[in-house]
């Protein structure tokens, strides 16, 4: 069954503030992702590669079209899901490991990675304790645990964002440049924590501009640039 | 959560006179669910919260509350004693001024306590007891029980008064700019503390902000109000990261970035 199906798609923005300019985004968008599977959304930067990922994730509306979704045995479409739903999708189904961190002031990285399984119910002991192999694994030095992450590197920040986005077993997992400020050794260990994810039967939707990653962990690349608004320039 | 929602507002609209407050606004809250109203001043989001709670009269249009008993009240048509025993116990309202919403002559311990005793509780010790242990959670050291909460400093008394709502236990919770006027350190811990409690208590709140930085944090859903009406609706990422309304494209590009 598939995962994810991406059906139709079309985004434009308009720019009210700027006269009403339209920027057309992206048309026609049609590909899927299935369990156990990594997609790359492949193309060069403003093809709509974020904004795509954006939309699946619910971030950005959509002008037309279906972002299907398996939730709970039930295929449902985000695209057109009220606000309640898509928090619905994003307990339970669809994960992000965002480009960058939005910090809370004094949450400390321990909470920042235990949360999204604190919300599902998973005892705080026991979240934590997830959270803190996932940490370790990524080589964030334990005395940073307790701190809230504000005053990190970019890199050590990244690491807090994959690790929260990795701590759910959710079947679909949207990735925007996990390994984009990581030295090598953490860049494999986010290649093999993919790898995990692909063998746990995991649809993985990513953008990976770091060529050596992105053969490494793409079963599929799909050209973003197909998607190009044909517009009567 | 539950499969129902707790409140149903359905065409809330509010004249002063002849003076437009709020028009036609309709909306569903469900348990644990934060909304948050925007908009700049004069657009409407006091006059709409007022009504909410019940604080004022609608001109039309009706609110519906799911009481414990899980009957639904359209909340203008209870009783007084009706009304007055649903902002004691079950409904909080979290003022921006804290004067407005605590006893100042009174010690902090006695704030708190007052709530409880509104709904029955006699017993001195365990009022003292569940007082203290409501002032740690908002972090007011325990040898402050006794002060009045005019020898406290602002961040204090709104933590105070956030004490004195939650402490019955209250299934809904208003309130208005939570953190104007409080300097930015101030503001941030008492956002973490609200954005913890609510989670924790799985609390449903309607939160009246012009900071779009509180409304992102505290909220999962936020509605954007214009001259009384509101312009734009949903989730509260998908409004902020791609607003449609030109108002609200001006209020989010109008963000200060530090």
């Amino acid at each position: 069954m598939t995962a994810l199906s991406v059906r139709n798609l079309a985004k434009t923005f308009t720019m009210h503030l700027r006269d009403g300019v339209i920027l057309p985004v992206v048309e026609n968008v049609n590909f899927e992702v299935q369990p156990g599977e990594c997609v790359v959304l492949g193309g060069p930067s403003g093809a709509g590669k974020s904004s795509i990922l954006k939309m699946v994730y619910g971030n950005y509306g959509v002008d037309a079209g279906a972002i299907v979704i398996q939730h709970h045995g039930e295929a449902v479409d985000l695209a057109t899901a009220d606000p309640r739903t898509v928090l619905t999708l994003r307990r339970d189904s669809i994960g992000y490991v965002s480009q960058f961190l939005r910090t809370v002031p004094r949450v400390s990285a321990l909470d920042v990675v235990a949360e999204p399984l604190v919300i599902r119910g998973v005892d705080k002991a026991e979240a934590q304790a997830r959270a803190k192999e996932l940490l370790a694994r990524l080589n964030l030095p334990e005395r940073l645990w307790s701190l809230p992450p504000a005053t990190f590197s970019g890199g050590e920040q990244q690491r807090v964002n994959i690790a929260r986005g990795f701590i759910t077993d959710h079947p679909v997992l949207l990735l925007d440049e996990p390994t984009a400020s990581l030295d090598a050794t953490n860049r494999s260990v986010v290649v093999a924590m993919i790898a995990e994810k692909k063998a746990d039967g995991v649809a993985l939707l990513g953008i990976f501009h770091d060529e050596d990653v992105r053969v490494q962990v793409a079963d599929r690349i799909v050209d973003v640039t197909e998607f190009a608004p044909k517009v009567a320039a | 959560m539950t499969d129902q929602p707790l409140l149903r507002v359905e065409n809330l609209t509010k004249y002063y006179g002849s003076r437009l407050g709020c028009a036609d606004v309709s909306f569903e809250l469900w348990p644990g669910e934060v909304l948050a109203i925007v908009g700049e001043s004069g657009s409407g989001k006091t006059t709409l919260l007022n009504s909410l709670s019940a604080t004022l009269e609608p001109s039309a249009g009706r609110t519906l509350y799911r009481m414990r008993d899980g009957e639904w009240r359209n909340i203008y048509e209870l009783s007084e004693a009706e009304r007055r025993f649903l902002v004691r116990t079950d409904w909080g309202f979290v003022h921006q001024n804290p004067a407005d919403g605590l006893r100042m002559t009174v010690s902090a311990g006695a704030n708190v306590g007052e709530r409880l005793m509104a709904v029955g509780d006699r017993h001195y010790g365990h009022i003292r007891e569940t007082a203290l242990d409501w002032l740690g959670r908002v972090e007011i050291a325990a040898d402050r029980i006794d002060d009045q909460p005019r020898a406290f400093s602002g961040g204090m008394r709104q933590r105070l008064q956030i004490a004195r709502n939650l402490v019955t236990g209250p299934r809904l919770v208003f309130m208005d700019e939570p953190t104007g006027g409080l300097d930015v350190s101030v503001q941030a811990r008492l956002l973490d503390l609200l954005r913890g409690l609510v989670g924790e208590l799985g609390l449903a709140a309607v939160v009246v902000t012009h900071d779009l930085a509180v409304a992102r944090l505290l909220s999962h859903r936020m509605m954007v109000m214009k001259d009384g009406h509101v312009i734009e609706a949903g989730l509260t990422d998908r409004v902020l990261d791609d607003p449609r309304e030109p108002y609200t494209q001006l209020l989010v590009s109008s963000i200060l970035q530090v």
